[in-house]
């Protein structure tokens, strides 16, 4: 039997940013249906990978591929990215002052519409707006929501709702959740977790981009991948984002430094 | 207010396509170029003038030849007043039908919309072509209630007594070089006179349409909003693309009498070859309210600074300008508040933009009249840089004469920033569809004051812009 091509590959991917080399050989595998957890401490170039998984401009890839459905993606614009299927949850969403949610929603569902389903699936006013307060329900979130301007005096809870819900309006097929629980208390922490839980489906693949445990006892993984210092240094299953829990990342520094050397 | 979706993707040459049309030449009079004392006694003599105003212009043509060229603000010196042509009759007669007009005329305001927001959003329509208003119309139930809404030439004859008494009166002939060029050889414009306690709750507009290349248009406005009125006027302008340069020198004054309001809206769109210099003046009263809305996205030189003369107490006066510099571009652009007296309040909030070598210039003036105590006013001037080459400057004036007064001013210059663009991106916009994203949210606190109709319209005109700002 032929082998399947992956939903998404990262093949030795080094990367960084303003010459300064952070990533440095990353190799990941995600099948649809799969939920991968990557846990690192801070400065271990996760927040990074993540950028680099959408296209930001200012970082700079040296070497290494990131193949979604087979399609090497690292010389696409951000937008195309996007439109293929592919999302980022930010850990720090930009403001953009005097843009409502709703009219960026809009835009953006109905780009991704077109690219992924044809033209003529752009969705008419009165049907966006049907979606729209469907996702919010959903998110336990506030219809006047959608007229506030997008990110713009947001407390930290909003904004990761804010990010939940515009992954439930854009349907990805490969998202990447990046610190989506920092600055979130438990209540909005169960609010989000069930909201992406129920977006899940065995189409798709997450990639959840955490330091600590807690968000793994909601969204729980399949896979969990440990980054030191620019690489993956180990991978396991559940057990070993609980053993991080109890260990701490010293834990695994001492006993996987020369993996990730 | 939720502004429908902009389609951003097929406004390649949109422009020329929309506005950019030009028409066949087709006049019943066309001055010779240049002016003089007989071009100014041609004009007068064609538009059959009582004598006063005659000799208004022939007055106002020494004033403008004997006034220099402003030498600050933007550069001038490419303008040359003997190339152009200062009046150009289309018509023998203006209709108050559609189908009157000379099919060539009725297909261009046919091609720019007017006759279906006509009938869609507006309470009455004037359309100028060239030099004079080819097209009048007012809803029945407002000249029943004594509404008044013809062009000025009509005015001069029908109501010579209200024209005579305010005429020229906000606005001397001798104020500025420009003011005293319009005064010469002002034609057409709109005479608005809204009577005591009368409210036209939708917008009059006039619609300014430059045909031919190397004319100047002189329309002349004048708005008399009687106690307690209150009249919405909407202005919009465009002109086919020329490389040689066409001259808008407009003047209009407005006067807004006791607890009455009124609020211009303009939404300047000329092609880059026209030099767009105007002078607007206001005189608020006890407890008026004037606001003047300023959208300038055309031109290859703007400059506008309408003005608000804060006459008696409890008067307000506020100026929200938009102002957008593409390559070539200069817009100098803001407004003046005039404290005159005491317990009366200003607001000026001007957001401009700048691409490419283009260049957007802030300046304004608060004055505060010795005993004009108790004033408040507030300038607020924000910037906005698309690239690296593009250009703003900032001139606020302040003259304050009273010390118990309150005065406000804020400035940023910002840049759009790779972050905004890159989320924008990351949910699937293109490049330029955040780009003109941005640029709308900045310059929201002003579309969020305009009709929707003229909300869309902005938000459309510069995405049009944006296209090819970005690689």
């Amino acid at each position: 039997m032929a082998e399947q091509t992956p939903l998404f590959a990262i093949e030795n991917l080094r990367a960084g940013i303003e010459g300064k080399e952070i990533l440095r050989g990353v190799n990941l595998v995600i099948e649809r249906g799969e939920i991968h957890a990557l846990m690192g401490p801070n400065g271990s170039g996760k927040s990074t990978l993540a950028y680099v998984i959408a296209g930001h401009p200012n970082y700079e890839v040296y070497e290494g591929r990131i193949l979604y459905k087979g399609e090497n993606i690292l010389e696409l614009p951000p937008d195309e990215r996007a439109r293929m299927g592919l999302f980022l949850a930010f850990q720090y969403p930009t403001a953009i002052p005097g843009v409502t949610m709703a009219n960026f929603l809009r835009l953006a569902v109905n780009s991704v519409r077109k690219a992924r389903y044809g033209e003529d699936k752009a969705l008419s006013p009165r049907e966006f707006r049907r979606l729209l307060r469907e996702k919010l329900q959903m998110l336990r979130m506030e219809e006047s929501f959608a007229s506030r301007y997008l990110n713009e005096g947001f407390s930290g809870g909003e904004k990761k709702r804010a990010e939940i819900l515009q992954m439930a309006l854009l349907e990805p097929e490969f998202a990447v959740l990046d610190e989506t629980d920092s600055g979130l208390d438990i209540d909005a922490l169960r609010t989000v977790s069930d909201g992406v839980n129920r977006l899940f489906n065995p189409t798709m693949a997450l990639l959840v981009i955490t330091h600590y445990q807690r968000i793994l006892n909601y969204i729980r993984p399949q896979f969990v991948h440990v980054m030191l210092d620019g690489k993956i240094a180990v991978s396991g299953g559940p057990e070993l984002a609980e053993e991080l829990e109890e260990k701490g990342y010293d834990w695994v520094k001492s006993r996987f430094a020369e993996a990730a050397s | 207010m939720v502004i429908p979706e902009i389609e951003l993707k097929r406004l390649g040459s949109e422009y020329a396509e929309k506005y950019g049309f030009r028409d066949p030449e087709q006049y019943v009079f066309k001055a010779r170029k240049g002016l003089d004392r007989e071009v100014v006694e041609q004009i007068s003599w064609i538009k059959n003038e009582p004598d006063w105003m005659r000799e208004f212009r022939l007055r106002a043509l020494e004033y403008f030849q004997r006034r220099p060229m402003p030498t600050w603000g933007a550069d001038l010196s490419e303008l040359n007043f003997d190339e152009i042509v200062y009046y150009i009759k289309p018509t023998e007669r203006q209709g108050s039908s559609w189908e009157e007009l000379p099919e060539h005329i009725r297909r261009t305001f046919d091609r720019l919309g007017i006759p279906e927001a006509e009938r869609k959003f507006l309470a009455g329509v004037g359309a100028q072509y060239e030099s004079e208003v080819v097209y009048h119309s007012l809803r029945e139930e407002l000249k029943r209630l004594g509404v008044i809404f013809v062009d000025m030439d009509t005015a001069v004859r029908e109501y010579p007594d209200l024209v005579k008494q305010y005429f020229g009166t906000i606005i001397p002939p001798n104020d500025n070089k420009f003011a005293a060029l319009n005064s010469a050889v002002w034609s057409g414009g709109s005479f608005v006179y809204v009577p005591e306690g009368v409210r036209v709750e939708v917008p009059l507009q006039a619609y300014f349409r430059i045909n031919a290349e190397n004319v100047g248009q002189f329309e002349r406005t004048l708005i008399i909003v009687e106690p307690g009125a209150y009249v919405h006027y909407v202005e919009g302008c465009t002109a086919p693309i020329y490389s040689a340069a066409s001259l808008h020198s407009a003047v209009v004054e407005i006067i807004v009498k006791e607890g009455a309001r009124c609020r211009y809206t303009t939404i300047q769109n000329w092609s880059k070859n026209v030099y767009n210099l105007v002078t607007k003046r206001a005189a608020a009263y006890r407890d008026a309210t004037m606001e003047w809305v300023d959208g300038n996205l055309g031109s290859k030189v703007t400059m506008k600074y309408p003005a608000v003369w804060l006459m008696e107490p409890g008067a307000r006066g506020e100026v929200l300008s938009v102002a957008f510099a593409g390559d070539g571009q200069h817009q100098d652009a803001g407004g003046k508040m005039v404290h005159v007296a005491p317990y009366t309040s200003s607001q000026i909030i001007s957001k401009s933009i700048s691409k490419g070598t283009g260049r957007a210039s802030y300046r304004g003036l608060v004055k505060v009249h010795r005993g004009a105590h108790h004033v408040r006013a507030n300038v607020v001037c924000d910037a906005l840089l698309l690239d690296e080459h593009s250009r703003t400057d900032t001139y606020p004036y302040m003259e304050i004469e009273e010390e118990q007064v309150s005065i406000g001013h804020e400035a940023t210059v910002s840049k759009v920033a790779e972050e905004q663009l890159f989320y924008l991106q990351s949910r699937g916009l293109s490049e330029a569809e955040a780009m003109s994203m941005i640029v709308n949210g900045f310059i929201e606190p002003i579309t969020k004051e305009l009709p929707l109709e003229y909300a869309v319209e902005l938000n459309r005109l510069i995405a049009l812009e944006m296209e090819g700002s970005v690689g």
